[in-house]
């Protein structure tokens, strides 16, 4: 099937045709015996993963295997906030490889996935968050990506409505201006889309409930549709790793704990660009549609519920209304939650596993959607090559045995 | 949010307690003699199923004390507390088809 | 003339009370018990909003917290609140509200054009275009922000207290119709506490809007009171009107927000909170939210003048408000025949479209022998009129219903009361993880099962007669109570309600127009964020066909009203394009809050100063009179420099460092984390949590110890004394007070039970005078009965006896290099010794100093401080520290771990010295050091530096760092590349800067 291009004009001949003659976005193919790779959930990461292996390495008999409905899991579900500015090398690469693919992600994919680069404030309330952003700020600059120090003044002027003087004042902050928001769904569709164009089957409401694995090598999966043959498998099942993996007769550095975010009523422009605090607790951003898009922690306990407990919201508003009093009066529209599979070092595991042929790319804690293209793009070439990425090599499973640990969240931990 | 039993002191709101992940977990008697591997199963690896599973809590904001609980991940269904050193209780199939306790 | 739509008489408002408001800027009357929706009408206001994305005129869709149409901004300055539902809104003299979404004004809207161009603007439009040129897209996203969005939030902070509460009952009842006020009764009657919750400001529900309805022969609101009354006679019953059940969360958790003092007007509450936020914790549960009208998704149905049926009913009969003179009421079925009859005996020509074919039964009889005209089989395709209807077409449909033929026809209307069906409220049962079946008769979602205990009734259960709600009520209340351990589940005998039944329904989901669809008129069925039933079809040409794709698409259910009057539509018109059954679309998950909830009332007394504690020391009164700057580390105020003089920190550091050093320096220690630890396994447990060793310890005595979690990275140190044979007082950081104690324990509970160990805080018991620096013994000895000498009292030794006459632990251990005392005293007589020591001190030139002097004499010393020259990754032979790792222990925590291939490799990240090769530079923290640099980004880096000051007592700036392979630099230079392009030199050393030897600190 040819895709038939978006642009400013199709929009106005298909106007003139009441929009009557749109094409679908994708197929909903019947699951062939066989593909050279298999990528097991249909997320942004999955549908990246297919999207390269078909654009860059020339597979295209892929197909994503997804069990309810494309980017129905973590990546319809996230705060959309996208960033780079991490703290270890091996970090900083995959996250900036990341970044690069975003900013020329519309017009690649010929989607538009409103990727807004309005800027990402980390905050500093005390001594400990003014080392923590000069040092990571200094590495970020190194490493080769953009990074400023901004002055309790200078957030002042980006984000007039901030509460400086709060319980814990605001004494600096740490900017990447090329941070900022995607529109999380369009993500998933682009790819989607893009990837379909190029021959790559994306089956739906197909729920994978086994691997056929002989002799250590993996065959092809099982699935509610019948058993499916892949040379490779790739799975990208966020919130749902451990469960993969148990399948395939291994376990994971992985604890999947739920993670709740919740938006505010619509609002005429307020908050302008992306605001992180650590000390306060308060991950905000306003969404083009004008709600107010907050994130909370993850509970500490294993569930799958996609649910967690309001305890987790009702600890992320007081914050809010301290950094931002404006919102007091304000209300919340909607709450929900994901399952983030977290790693001890909460850096992920894109690795190859004790089964051949089979990997894994899992284990984004809170921190997968931004990553999107980047993980795709390395797990498409690591799969198609049988080797993996240079860039996702530093995130092996193995390492949890090493002890390399690229241990960002320890990083942040606050003693003295 | 969840309501959990504590052993000591009965059933209080999960915002007393903090989870502290699978329970039974044994600290190898003999560290020396474990390979790399076994020794980062140990420490890292988590059976992190999709079902019933036992997990250490402890009553932070009560008596501290640390016990375990047997709770569905699915349903977050609590299906019993227990001491340290005590077997879990069980959990029968129809409780479990039945969603209830 | 005012309230010109008024009725002379009826209705539930109070006409000896006119109330005075303005709406956009005009002032109106209104009676007192009017909602802002009902005061409207009454003045014939009907366009009252503009339309998220087409800006069309909006007026009143519904008489409850539904509506996704008639939303104001309230109030001005910082009482201003955006986005309020006319009929949620009580009316109260001076209320001000503006139209939201619109400019320069509602009836004059510039925005108006996007309504013109809407033929370019399909649901999902914007991921099509708006990429070129490349990088242009946050300028269009400029625009694009500016003209979404919905009110204005406030720019001032909010003047009003909210409270929270936390309660527990047996029995919790949402809803306070019928059903609801049913099941509170016997619940209540069996002594099982009860909270009876209604969103509305009066109970009743349904029967507030129904002048006919009957029980046991007398007007049902007579049962009403008669039952609230009841109810309030009752101790442990509960009763919130203005209370809005907001969600179901897991384990019968459930929260409501009560809106305490809103309705007498902005800053007329008084002593009051203006919102009370409740979690309730409940046995059961009793669900009774009632059910909601279906809009009919006819073309141009968003007309101000389109109304629900249910709505105009309960304008007419609860408010006295008759919203037009011209009422047609479009429907599918018999309940909408009561507005039809209400609105003719309050005067208004009605008449009845009704897409039934031969509607029959008693509602028609009843309709006809008022001689209000019937048109059957027959459509509304569109309405006429823009900023209000004016007219409806009407046409006969064919056969299938899938389209119109014959004639079209113009009737004059001023109001269409349409009715598609009602939707039993399931959200709260949703949100509670209850399975919703599909109900063919019904045409909706109905409760199910659900894995909590709770028990759905009335509307809310799809049972919509009045005496089937009231049995419902009462069997739930009694089972509810009898489940939660009260009354014996007799159900009293259900009083009598005759009504007319209810004849069948006819269902179309789309009523067709003279046109294919999408090329006239707009069906809308998600009124608030101007979605139609086009968009449903062009989603699922484009392949978004489940549920979730389809909401997501077409912003379906994403407003404000979660969709509660779109939600059932869009599924059935996406089953129909499907040709699956309704079930097979499947549901969307309903999240809460079911209607928007405050922050301010959730957040409660969590603001400002309560925000969060501010921990601080028995000596902090004094620091305040000495001027003391803080420092927030953690929870706790630690005076940072106590600056004199106006003295900038850099300065008073400087002063403090020297003087230390020179004479005696006092630091408030206190916040340092302390624990008890006693046991005759003491010793051995300290073995195994600390790197070092511990079992030979003389009572006494101190050591310095260093924690490693099992990955074997460092993550607390301290100093901990035996102060028995079975006895230890442990330190931490300030920081990590809390986790070390947690850690303790569980190695202690669950691991190692067997050990005869006991652990307690006792960070807040104790107050420490850390005294520093050479002339620390002859100032102690002025106050101290304990013998100084340093023979007797030696260099990590432990002491008791008295400090200022109150008896005192002293330690003599140091964290400056300097002969130092640590004199801990019950947390009583901290200030008491600490201002001895200062009165005693001034002949002694002692000087107070805080924690940034602190930092600058440990690094001196090269001491470390975790968490800040360790980050999780570091193991205690990085720190060059291989001395306090135990050799001949056989295990402790965390020691396995190094002896992994990552961890035991050469060139790991190491900390070192850093010497800037100009002594006057003082690197800032963070910086990274590099072999070669490079004209620009990026470079390798080699690490960072952890600490770094200028030090006055080595005479220039000194600094330490984590290093790769750094202990085999030690020598080379290196160069340190800052952000804005300087670069300078460094060489890399042992990081003791100052009195290596360590004769100070023994002297």
């Amino acid at each position: 099937m040819i895709m038939k291009k978006y642009s400013i004009f199709s929009l106005l001949r298909n106007s003139m045709s009441y929009h009557e003659n749109w094409q679908k976005n994708w197929r909903s193919p019947d699951p062939k015996s066989e593909y050279d790779v298999i990528i097991v959930g249909g997320g942004g990461h999955g549908l990246a993963t297919a999207y390269y292996l078909a654009k860059e390495c020339g597979i295209t008999n892929v197909a994503v295997i997804e069990k309810g409905w494309i980017g129905g899991g973590n990546t319809g579900r996230n705060t959309t906030i996208v960033r780079s500015n991490y703290l270890w090398d091996e970090s900083a690469a995959i996250y900036e490889h990341a970044m690069k693919l975003w900013e020329g992600l519309s017009q690649e994919l010929n989607y538009n996935v409103m990727f807004s680069q309005r800027g990402l404030l980390h905050l500093a309330h005390n001594v400990h968050d003014l080392q923590e952003i000069g040092r990571r700020g200094n590495a970020i600059h190194f490493n080769g990506i953009d990074s400023e120090f901004l002055t309790p003044a200078q957030v002042k002027e980006m984000v007039p409505l901030i509460n400086l003087n709060c319980r814990y004042p605001v004494l600096g902050a740490l900017l990447q201006r090329r941070g900022g928001n995607a529109r999380h769904d369009a993500v998933a569709w682009g790819y989607a889309r893009a990837a379909d164009a190029m021959g790559v089957d994306i089956i739906q409401n197909c729920e994978v409930t086994g691997f056929n694995i002989e002799n250590g090598v993996v065959k092809g999966v099982e699935t509610t549709r019948g058993s499916i043959k892949g040379k490779k498998v790739g799975v990208v099942t966020a919130g749902h790793s451990g469960v993969m993996a148990e399948m395939a007769g291994f376990r994971l550095p992985i604890e999947s704990f739920p993670l709740q975010a919740m938006v505010s009523e619509p609002l005429k422009p307020c908050i302008n660009t992306v605001i992180m605090s650590g000390a306060v607790h308060v991950y905000i951003s306003q969404s083009d549609k004008g709600e107010l898009v907050v994130g909370a922690g993850s509970d500490n306990f294993v569930s799958y519920s996609q649910r967690g407990s309001f305890d987790m919201i009702d600890h992320i508003i007081s914050p809010m209304v301290e950094l931002f009093p404006f919102t007091s009066r304000l209300r919340m529209m909607r709450q929900w939650g994901g399952i983030v599979d977290v790693t001890i070092d909460r850096s992920p595991i894109v690795s190859k596993t004790p089964v051949e042929n089979l990997y894994f790319n899992c284990g984004w804690g809170t921190g997968g959607f931004k990553c999107t293209p980047g993980s795709g793009h390395v797990f498409a070439h690591s799969l198609a090559n049988g080797e993996m990425h240079p860039i996702a090599q530093p995130f092996s499973m193995n390492r949890f045995n090493t002890g390399a640990l690229i241990d960002e969240g320890a990083a942040a931990a606050v003693a003295h | 949010m969840l309501l959990i039993e504590c052993p000591w002191c009965g059933e209080r709101d999960q915002t007393e307690f903090t989870c502290h992940g699978e329970a039974h977990i044994v600290r190898p008697k003999n560290p020396d003699e474990l390979t790399d591997e076994q020794w980062g199963d140990y420490v890292f690896f988590r059976s992190n199923p999709k079902g019933l599973h036992k997990e250490r809590w402890v009553h932070d904001h009560g008596c501290r004390r640390w016990f375990n609980v047997v709770r569905h991940t699915h349903t977050d269904i609590v299906y019993g507390s227990y001491k340290p050193g005590e077997p879990a209780p069980e959990v029968s199939e129809e409780a479990l088809k039945g969603g209830k306790k | 003339m005012t309230q010109t739509n008024r009725l002379s008489s009826g209705g539930r408002v109070n006409r000896a009370k006119t109330v005075k408001f303005t709406f956009d800027g005009k002032t109106y009357e209104g009676f007192e018990g009017d909602t802002l929706s009902s005061a409207l009408l009454a003045n014939n206001v009907h366009l009252v909003g503009r339309s998220f994305k087409y800006h069309r005129p909006r007026g009143v869709l519904t008489a409850g917290s539904e509506e996704p149409n008639a939303i104001v901004q309230l109030g001005e300055g910082n009482r201003t609140e955006p986005n309020c539902r006319t009929p949620m809104v009580e009316l109260y003299d001076g209320l001000k509200a503006t139209a939201q979404n619109c400019w320069p004004s509602v009836n004059f809207d510039i925005g108006g054009i996007n309504n013109k161009l809407s033929r370019f603007f399909p649901a999902g439009f914007y991921y099509k275009t708006f990429m070129w040129p490349k990088g242009m897209w946050e300028k269009y996203e400029h625009v694009i922000r500016a003209s979404a969005g919905m009110g204005n939030a406030p720019s001032e902070n909010d003047p009003d207290t909210y409270a929270t509460k936390h309660v527990h009952c047996d029995v919790l009842v949402a809803g306070g119709g019928v059903s609801g006020l049913a099941a509170a009764l016997t619940a209540g009657r069996t002594g099982a506490r009860v909270i009876l919750a209604e969103e509305h400001a009066e109970f009743g529900g349904q029967l507030l809007s129904d002048a006919d309805a009957t029980i046991d022969g007398k007007p049902a609101m007579e049962w009403v009171e008669a039952t609230l009354a009841e109810l309030r006679s009752m101790e442990e019953v509960t009763i919130l009107p203005r209370t809005t059940v907001t969600a179901y969360y897991d384990h019968n958790f459930l929260s409501a927000l009560e809106r305490v003092t809103d309705h007498l007007g902005h800053g007329n509450g008084g002593d009051l909170p203006r919102q009370r936020f409740w979690q309730i914790r409940a046995k059961q549960v009793v669900l009774a939210q009632g059910a909601i009208e279906r809009p009919m998704l006819f073309g141009d149905n968003d007309r101000p003048g389109v109304m629900l049926a249910s709505a105009v009913r309960t304008y007419i009969n609860r408010f006295g408000v008759l919203p037009g003179k011209n009422v047609v009421v479009f429907t599918n079925n018999d309940s909408a025949y009561a507005t039809a009859i209400d609105a003719h005996k309050a005067g208004a020509k009605v008449t009845i479209v009704d897409i039934r074919e031969n509607p029959a039964g008693a509602w028609v009889e009843k309709a006809k022998a008022l001689s209000i005209q019937i048109h059957t089989n027959m459509a509304v395709i569109g309405t006429t009129g823009y900023r209000k209807v004016t007219g409806v077409d009407i046409m006969p449909l064919t056969a299938d219903g899938k389209g119109v033929t014959g004639q079209s026809q113009r009737i004059d209307a001023d109001i269409v009361a349409m009715s598609s069906g009602w939707n039993p409220m399931i959200s709260l049962f949703s949100q509670g993880r209850g399975k919703l079946r599909y109900d063919e008769k019904l045409t909706s979602f109905v409760p199910d099962h659900c894995q909590w205990a709770n028990i759905s009734v009335g509307a809310g259960n799809g049972e919509f007669t009045l005496e089937g709600c009231l049995s419902q009520g009462l069997a739930a209340g009694s089972k509810a109570a009898q489940d939660a351990g009260f009354g014996d589940g007799v159900v009293p005998p259900t009083p009598a309600a005759p009504e007319d039944a209810q004849g069948d329904m006819r269902i179309l989901w789309y009523i067709p127009s003279d046109r294919p669809l999408g090329r006239g008129r707009k069906h809308f069925h998600e009124f608030q964020n101007d979605s139609t039933v086009a968009d449903i079809h062009l989603a699922e040409r484009e392949g978004f066909v489940s549920v979730e794709h389809l909401k997501r698409y077409t912003t379906t259910g994403m407003g404000t009203d979660q969709g509660k009057t779109s939600n059932v539509n869009a599924i059935a018109i996406m089953s129909q394009i499907r040709d699956v059954k309704i079930p097979m679309v499947g549901t969307t998950t309903f999240r809460p809050p079911y209607t928007p909830l405050t922050f301010g009332a959730a957040a409660g007394h969590a603001v400002g100063e309560l925000f969060l504690q501010k921990r601080k020391t028995a000596m902090h009164p004094t620091h305040e009179e000495m001027g003391a700057v803080y420092e927030d580390v953690g929870d706790w105020k630690r005076p940072r420099y106590f600056p004199k003089d106006g003295e900038d920190m850099h300065a008073a550091v400087q002063r403090e460092c020297k003087q230390v050093r020179e004479t005696v320096g006092m630091m408030d220690a206190s916040t340092l984390g302390k624990i008890d630890i006693q046991g005759p396994d003491a010793a051995e447990f300290l073995n195994m949590i600390y790197t070092n060793a511990w079992l030979k310890l003389g009572v006494g005595k101190a050591r310095y110890g260093l924690m490693c979690n099992e990955h074997g990275m460092v993550f607390d140190d301290g100093v901990t004394t035996r102060l028995g044979e079975n006895h230890f007082h442990m330190t931490t950081t300030t920081g990590g007070a809390g986790r070390v104690a947690n850690w303790l324990e569980e190695w202690l509970q669950t691991e190692w039970p067997e050990m005869k160990v006991y652990c307690t805080s006792v960070t807040e018991q104790w107050a420490v005078s850390s005294l520093n620096g050479p002339k620390s013994r002859e100032l102690l000895a002025e106050l101290t009965d304990i013998d100084l000498d340093p023979e007797n009292f030696k260099f990590m030794e432990m002491r008791e006896g008295h400090v200022a006459g109150v008896p005192a632990r002293v330690y003599r251990i140091s964290f400056t290099g300097e002969i130092a005392y640590e004199i801990n005293v019950p947390h009583r007589y901290g200030k008491h010794v600490w201002d001895a020591l200062i009165e005693a001190g001034k002949k002694y030139d002692l000087v107070l100093y805080g924690t940034e002097s602190m930092h600058v004499l440990r690094a001196e010393k090269g001491f470390i401080i975790a968490g800040q020259d360790t980050d999780g990754s570091v193991t205690p032979m990085d720190l060059d520290m291989s001395w306090i790792v135990g050799k001949n222990k056989p295990d402790f925590l965390g020691r396995r771990s190094f002896a992994r291939s990552d961890t035991s490799r050469p060139g790991r990240k190491q900390l070192v010295g850093i010497l800037t090769e100009d002594p006057n530079v003082v690197l800032p923290e963070g910086a990274h050091v590099v072999e070669t640099v490079k004209d620009r980004p990026p470079m390798d880096m080699l690490g960072h530096i952890s600490s770094s000051y200028m030090s006055p007592n080595v005479g220039r700036s000194i600094a330490m760092g984590l290093i790769k392979d750094g202990f085999n630099r030690k020598g080379q230079t290196l160069s340190v590349p800052l952000m804005d392009g300087s670069v300078h030199k460094v060489t890399i050393t042992d990081p003791i800067f100052f009195d290596k030897e360590g004769e100070r600190t023994r002297g």
